[in-house]
């Protein structure tokens, strides 16, 4: 076992840290106040290729690999969720599924500009009725001679009200339902019958768009079918799949700034003539949190080596995001009772952190979610099914 | 043990419901995302007589015993805890330490004042390097004549915007003084209003002491006993923060579990999922463990006892229940707990404020910590 970065990986996370500090961070705060996506990040991040960071150079991406994009989102993520949540559904959702399942033609028509910035991707796939029950959603596709009309809507769409193109998931047979009732569909954005009804207000993450959209005899023609039709489920899931795992990296970059906040601050506060790092609870709170930091670690690029070597990842993906959420969250809550009152104000950047890492939790399918799909394949091995 | 409410303190309960329902819930949303200071809640508050809660009614108070005055808290805290928290800091911090510890003249210039609600109460302790070391002050108190002249900082005064009355804790000659300050003295500055990730409907300010003078009259209790009026004070302000702690812990219990009960997904509502199941179960324990911890506090306070070390372990218990049970049900709400068009959030923004305001965690945990070793002969140091 090596567990060494290979040296272009390492090139290429000193490369991301260094445009982190530089464009991302003096816009953390004001894009939170501001309620307004970075649209100038998106494109220097483009401009710098790495908005196609894993996909091959064929496609105008940077060839890096899953590893490489880990390290991309992890770089990120120490510094700004907002960020992470942007590249994630734009690489990770919006453009992943045209990488598996397009076709050359739809891979060179939409992911190699997706791969290079030039446009930017979402993924369409909640309703009001289909949040965790996925399967459940309402948005319909007729086949009508060459084309597709759709009809129907999703709702907390990230990117959704800037992207350029979208992977709409709608049903094509009712009586099917999500086993071959269902298609995945590459829609342009400024196609007619498309529509961006409504932001939403979040409580973090405010540099992004949560958008709700609206397709009203939305016209899609055939060769924008993605896939198979009646197959778009298996593409969506193999998506979600790869994104819970860059999204437990996003994670592991936010919970080791986490850790290291809590560290300077601790280090340098003086309570009772001494610094706070003298106090055994401040004392346990930092190793518990460096601890699972490391775990955290561990796990992510594991999987991402694994995803590389093409070894099946389903279970472990859901556990890097699972426990991914879960320690960014215990590490930004433990950063600000340590930082104490100053944690509290909007005028340092922890309590942003704070309010940012809550959403990993629920987005990209909830933590429960999580545990549905790692119970169930566990018991899939005994032959023993569980519904969710 | 009689663990009911008695007649009276049913009966406030419903009244202090109607109140919370009609006058803080309609706003509550908005102020929090105006971060208003609900200057006209607090208005209609008075008029019930919540401003002068358990002031006698010499003072025109409403002579309310502490468990009532902690009903209210939790009832006001379902709808706002920023309304819980700033009658509390006005109550707890400056009223009764008038109460216990003033002059007639002090009790009969300030507290019909306060009950009317037209001067509102802000505590001045807390410095920038005396934080959870609050004993560590650098205002200076400095005798000159029949006057004192107060220098210094101080920061997170909860109420600062709205205060006419300051209770300013400083180093004096033999110890730290407390001194009653009216806002319109000169070398009184109330300065920047923090912006905070909760309560974002109460003022925290800083306060700025150049060359402020008093007279010596205004001095509460006597020199050097500064800490004598804080800390109980103090100890007053941990109850009503976890009381405050419990309203919104049970108000986000009722939320999430009106949600689960309609939000249907995989077929069934997801209150049919014994996950969902759980985590409601768990934050119900927790709520119903907060309960007596918080009342046997109150109650303490209306027997006259010391309520040192059950104050921190109710403060303690509450901020992390608060905290917990926020947590969880935002997370039984998914994305919709994550909206600020839904109630959750903020609760949740709310609820881990209580984790510093009214003292940190740690350092009431210091303090159960020594009451734990109290009878083994050894003294825990910080």
């Amino acid at each position: 076992m090596d567990f060494t970065f290979a040296p272009e990986h390492v090139a290429l996370r000193r490369m991301i840290r260094e445009f982190a500090q530089a464009e991302v961070v003096p816009l953390a705060m004001e894009i939170d106040r501001e309620h307004r996506v970075p649209q100038e990040t998106m494109r220097k991040l483009g401009e710098m290729g790495l908005l196609g960071v894993c996909f091959p150079q064929e496609y105008g991406g940077m060839g890096a690999g899953e590893i490489g994009y880990c390290i991309l989102m992890e770089e990120l993520g120490r510094v700004c969720t907002s960020t992470t949540t942007n590249v994630g559904a734009h690489i990770g959702i919006g453009a992943m599924v045209i990488y598996l399942d397009g076709n050359e033609e739809q891979k060179k028509r939409y992911l190699t500009p997706l791969a290079r910035g030039e446009k930017i991707a979402a993924f369409g796939l909640t309703e009001p009725n289909a949040g965790s029950d996925a399967a459940a959603i309402r948005t319909r596709a007729v086949r009508e001679g060459d084309s597709w009309i759709l009809d129907g809507g999703k709702v907390f769409i990230t990117n959704g009200g800037y992207a350029d193109i979208i992977t709409v998931m709608a049903v094509t047979d009712p009586a099917l339902g999500a086993r071959g009732g269902v298609t995945a569909f590459i829609v342009e954005t400024d196609w007619e019958g498309f529509q961006v009804a409504r932001e939403e207000d979040k409580m973090g993450i405010r540099g992004t768009s949560t958008a709700e959209l609206v397709f009203e005899e939305l016209r899609v023609p055939q060769e924008n079918v993605l896939g198979k039709v009646g197959e778009g489920f298996v593409s969506f899931m193999k998506s979600l799949d790869m994104g819970r795992l860059t999204l437990g990296a996003a994670c592991l970059g936010g919970a080791q700034a986490s850790l290291e906040w809590a560290v300077r601050w601790a280090g340098t506060r003086k309570q009772f003539g001494a610094e706070l790092a003298h106090k055994q609870s401040i004392q346990w709170m930092i190793a518990n949190v460096a601890t699972e930091v490391e775990a955290l670690r561990s796990l992510v690029y594991r999987v991402g080596w694994m995803v590389d070597m093409g070894q099946p990842f389903t279970q472990l993906a859901a556990m890097c995001k699972l426990y991914g959420s879960e320690v960014a969250s215990r590490a930004v809550d433990t950063a600000l009772q340590i930082h104490g009152g100053l944690g509290l104000s909007r005028d340092f950047p922890l309590e942003l952190a704070f309010r940012d890492a809550r959403i990993a939790e629920i987005f990209e399918g909830t933590n429960e979610v999580q545990r549905i799909v790692i119970a169930s394949n566990i018991f899939r091995e005994r032959g023993v099914r569980i519904r969710p | 043990m009689d663990f009911a409410l008695n007649e009276e303190q049913r009966m406030f309960l419903t009244m202090f419901g109607d109140f919370a329902t009609k006058e803080v819930a309609p706003q509550a949303e908005e102020a929090d995302h105006q971060e208003d200071l609900y200057e006209d809640v607090l208005r209609k508050a008075a008029e019930q007589g919540f401003l002068g809660a358990t002031l006698p009614d010499a003072y025109d108070g409403a002579e309310l015993d502490h468990v009532s005055y902690v009903l209210l808290l939790e009832t006001l805290a379902r709808e706002s805890a920023s309304v819980a928290v700033a009658l509390a800091a006005h109550v707890s911090l400056v009223a009764m330490s008038i109460l216990e510890h003033g002059s007639d003249e002090q009790k009969e210039t300030w507290l019909p004042a306060m009950s009317a609600g037209e001067v509102i109460g802000a505590l001045a302790l807390t410095e920038p390097d005396a934080g959870s070391d609050s004993a560590a002050l650098q205002t200076r108190a400095t005798p000159d004549g029949d006057e004192v002249v107060l220098d210094g900082v101080k920061t997170w005064v909860t109420n600062g915007e709205i205060a006419g009355l300051f209770l300013i804790v400083a180093q004096g000659p033999d110890g730290a003084d407390a001194f009653l300050v009216p806002r319109d003295t000169p070398g009184l500055i109330v300065g920047y209003r923090e912006p905070t990730l909760g309560l974002r409907s109460v003022a925290f300010n800083t306060l700025y002491l150049e060359k402020c003078r008093v007279a010596q009259t205004a001095r509460l209790g006597g020199a050097g006993e500064g800490f004598v009026v804080a800390q109980p004070a103090w100890d007053r302000f941990a109850v009503a923060m976890a009381a405050t702690g419990l309203g919104l812990a049970a108000a986000s219990v009722d939320l999430a579990a009106q949600f689960a009960a309609e939000r249907v997904q995989f077929g069934v509502p997801i209150a049919q999922k014994q996950a969902i199941q759980q985590y409601m179960a768990e934050a119900f324990v927790q709520v119903e463990g907060l309960r007596y911890p918080v009342y046997r506090a109150a109650w303490l306070i209306d027997q006259g006892k010391d309520v040192d070390v059950p104050a921190s372990a109710a403060k303690h218990l509450g901020a992390g229940i608060a905290r917990g049970v926020t947590n969880r049900m935002l997370q039984v709400m998914g994305g919709y707990g994550y909206m600020e068009d839904y109630p959750m959030a903020r609760k949740y923004r709310d609820a881990r404020m209580l984790g510093v305001v009214g003292g940190s965690t740690e350092m009431h945990a210091h303090r159960i910590a020594c009451e734990v070793f109290a009878g083994q002969d050894i003294e825990i140091a910080p």
